[in-house]
């Protein structure tokens, strides 16, 4: 019995480590700060970024307004009516916006895409698909080789100008020659720094901050239940765990008259 | 007619409900009995045995989330995508019924390919279970086909171009294949019409064939009874009345052990569910959640990690892998002729016939070849009744290096399924030939089992099945 319980557990870890595998590395990520998802005011202030910054170009199609009242951003549908719907839309309708892919397409060269899952869309590589997005919106630089005049550290040669330099301020990269690792004669043009050219309104912790409440908002509304599956899960395993130990017990009152 | 059975004169509700249906549906109380109560099973199951069980759960899990799922989503090109995230957002409890859906199909592959790995270690395909083991292949099959059918439904990039590359493959089969493609698909590209017939297949056509091939499975199973880690027969050593020594009632006995295993495995099944439902990328990739688009194709295509195995198998069938198995079987049909038995026409025949196929192997492409392989690397578990000589059916009882080959089999196995979730090898590289290296394990193993099987010193087999109580 004891022997077959450890050999379910070295199943269990089997399938756990599964998830360790991790794939190829990509850029280096920064580390999102993960408690904000769960943090009503970073949400909130998320939400609001969100629909200023972003929803005029990126759609959100699969999130309602009123989805907002969640518990765990906790707005009315009179704060998302007052302070969050521009276009005189319903609360109970989803997150349109008037641009068309084929405008999208031509005056930036692609359409932007539809934001509802987009954290969940960029995971793997080097993080989560929070780090992606939390270290995309925070790599933006000058470029004047680029159309728009932006290029993106992330994401080279992006459609997107920086949305947020407003509150970030433009900044220029600067790159330096460094040894390749792979071949001593060579040198490779690597990244090393940031330059800022023009202060933002925001300091840079500030925009980091509000960098990292967007992020979380974006977490959040790609899966709207994740808070909820978590909190719920807690139960059912304790559930199970008890299941299970009565499961047990049941097993070994019957098969102790199996000789 | 049957004479009518009378309950005893004040005999409790029950007892009156039970009599009046025995005298009229007496069929429901045999096969209970034949199925359950007096169905003797061996007693010397160990956890290997529980997931024939947990696969049936799975089953049962995928029918009932899955009739619940095709309530909500639309096999529509341009709605498939928007309508499971309503369901995961606007359909109440719909996020727990998709992922139980999505965590499910993985758990499937998960349990049924230690289901399998059981009847190897245990010999559990060997005579008379022969006809077990083949329902439990075409099981597999169909599963395969389950499974790819139902991953285009969500309409993400990974479904788009998955579908895309394996109804491909078909186009490499010489001379129809083109012909086949476009049947399969329904159109030049995948597109609206293939979503809407992969949906017919995923919910009704593959469903159906999978649930009688199950009851298949188990009515076989159940005529010639269960094989057991000792791989002893316990229908030989009988009582007086005609019951196993060893052999218990499945009810109670097992259906409260399987109690226990169902426990443990939804234990971990929920634990992936509610903490980590992409579990990393593994049972829902990432490149999914963007829609699908026919004019994008992502850099790095793989296929969900159950099906990774076989993938590599395809990528690795190049063209120096095909000169390779050139030589294989040359060398096999001129060691044959030198050194084989039987009559001399016979092993004449078996070398034309190898001529034949190196010529066919260096006519076709290897592409063709590649896929020749990944299919023959499942219809070959069709054979494994007749390919395994070895005189005792369990591993207990075989040589102690029968569990290497095993063991070099399982780790060219997984080597294969992780190699299938990463980007292609470079052509020529050290981890393209390990994969090709892997893929000759797999098939050696195989192949070559009628006379590996045999060779080492066999221990004993036991008369009675080893067990010592709880």
């Amino acid at each position: 019995m004891k022997r077959m319980f450890i050999r379910l557990l070295a199943v269990g870890a089997l399938f756990g480590s599964l998830a360790a595998w991790a794939s190829e590395g990509g850029p280096l990520l920064d580390r999102f700060p993960k408690e904000r998802v769960t943090d009503v005011a970073a949400l909130q202030n998320g939400a609001k970024l969100f629909v200023n910054y972003c929803l005029n170009c990126h759609a959100a199609a699969a999130m309602r307004y009123n989805r907002l009242t969640d518990a765990v951003v906790g707005l009315t549908e009179e704060q998302i009516k007052a302070n969050l719907v521009f276009a005189g839309e319903k609360v109970g309708e989803p997150m349109t916006v008037a641009l068309q892919a084929k405008q999208g397409k031509d005056w930036f060269g692609a359409a932007p895409p539809d934001l509802s899952v987009i954290a969940r869309s960029r995971s793997g590589g080097g993080g989560s698909g929070s780090d992606y997005l939390y270290t995309y919106l925070r790599a933006f630089y000058r470029d004047d080789t680029k159309a728009t005049g932006w290029n993106n550290l992330v994401f080279p040669s992006v459609a997107m100008p920086h949305a947020l330099w407003e509150l970030q301020g433009q900044q220029r990269a600067v790159f330096a020659e460094r040894a390749d690792p792979h071949d001593p004669h060579a040198t490779v043009h690597a990244f090393d720094h940031f330059e800022a050219i023009t202060a933002g309104t925001l300091s840079k912790t500030e925009y980091d901050a509000a960098v990292a409440d967007l992020v979380a908002y974006l977490q959040w509304m790609s899966e709207p239940a994740q808070n909820q599956r978590v909190r719920i899960g807690v139960w059912v395993l304790l559930f199970l765990a008890l299941f299970t130990v009565i499961a047990w017990r049941l097993n070994a009152a019957f098969w102790k008259d199996v000789k | 007619m049957a004479e009518m059975k009378e309950a005893p004169a004040g005999a409790p509700m029950g007892v009156r409900l039970m009599t009046w249906l025995d005298n009229r549906f007496p069929t429901m109380f045999d096969e209970y009995r034949k199925h359950m109560s007096e169905y003797y099973a061996p007693k010397n199951f160990n956890f290997w045995y529980f997931f024939g069980s947990l696969a049936l759960l799975v089953l049962v899990i995928q029918i009932v989330t899955g009739i619940f799922l095709t309530m909500h989503y639309k096999p529509d090109a341009a709605s498939a995508f928007a309508s499971v995230e309503y369901i995961m957002r606007d359909v109440p409890g719909g996020w727990i019924i998709r992922y139980m859906h999505s965590t499910g199909a993985s758990a499937f592959f998960i349990v049924v390919y230690l289901h399998m790995y059981r009847g190897l270690l245990y010999g559990s395909y060997r005579k008379p279970r022969e006809l077990v083991w083949i329902f439990g292949c075409a099981i597999f099959l169909c599963l395969m086909a389950e499974a790819f059918f139902g991953y285009l439904l969500p309409w993400g990039q990974m479904s788009y171009w998955g579908a895309q590359v394996i109804v491909n493959l078909f186009a490499a089969v010489p001379f129809i294949g083109p012909d086949l493609a476009l049947l399969i698909r329904g159109d030049y590209v995948v597109g609206d019409a293939t979503l809407n017939r992969f949906f017919a297949f995923h919910v009704i056509a593959v469903p159906l064939v999978l649930l009688g091939l199950v009851v298949a499975h188990i009515l076989a199973l159940h005529d010639v009874g269960s094989n057991n880690p000792d791989g002893v027969e316990i229908k030989a050593k009988k009582d007086a009345r005609g019951i196993p020594l060893d052999g218990i009632p499945f009810h109670p006995y097992y259906s409260v052990h399987d109690t226990l295993g169902v426990a443990v495995f939804l234990l971990i099944f929920c634990a992936v569910m509610f903490f980590a439902p992409e579990l990393g990328g593994y049972f829902l990739e990432y490149n999914n959640f963007i829609p699908a688009n026919p004019l994008l194709t992502p850099p790095h295509i793989a296929p969900v990690w159950y099906f990774t195995p076989y993938y590599t198998i395809l990528r690795a069938t190049t063209d120096p892998m095909v000169n390779a198995l050139c030589v294989i079987v040359a060398v096999a049909a001129l060691f044959n002729l030198v050194k084989g038995k039987g009559s001399v026409a016979v092993r004449g025949g078996l070398l034309v016939g190898a001529i034949v196929l190196i010529a066919l192997m260096k006519t076709f492409d290897a592409k063709f070849w590649g896929v020749v392989l990944m299919g023959g690397a499942v219809i070959i578990l069709f054979f494994l009744p007749w390919l395994d000589q070895s005189p005792a059916k369990s591993i207990r009882y075989r040589p102690g290096w029968h569990k290497l080959v095993y063991g070099l089999f399982v780790l060219a196995f997984l080597i294969l399924g992780y190699q299938g979730t990463q980007p292609a090898a470079p052509s020529g590289s050290l981890l393209e030939r390990l994969s090709q290296l892997c893929t000759l394990i797999y098939f050696a193993f195989f192949l070559l089992m009628p006379w590996w099987s045999r060779m080492g010193t066999f221990k004993p087999v036991p008369e009675r099945v080893t067990f010592s109580g709880h």
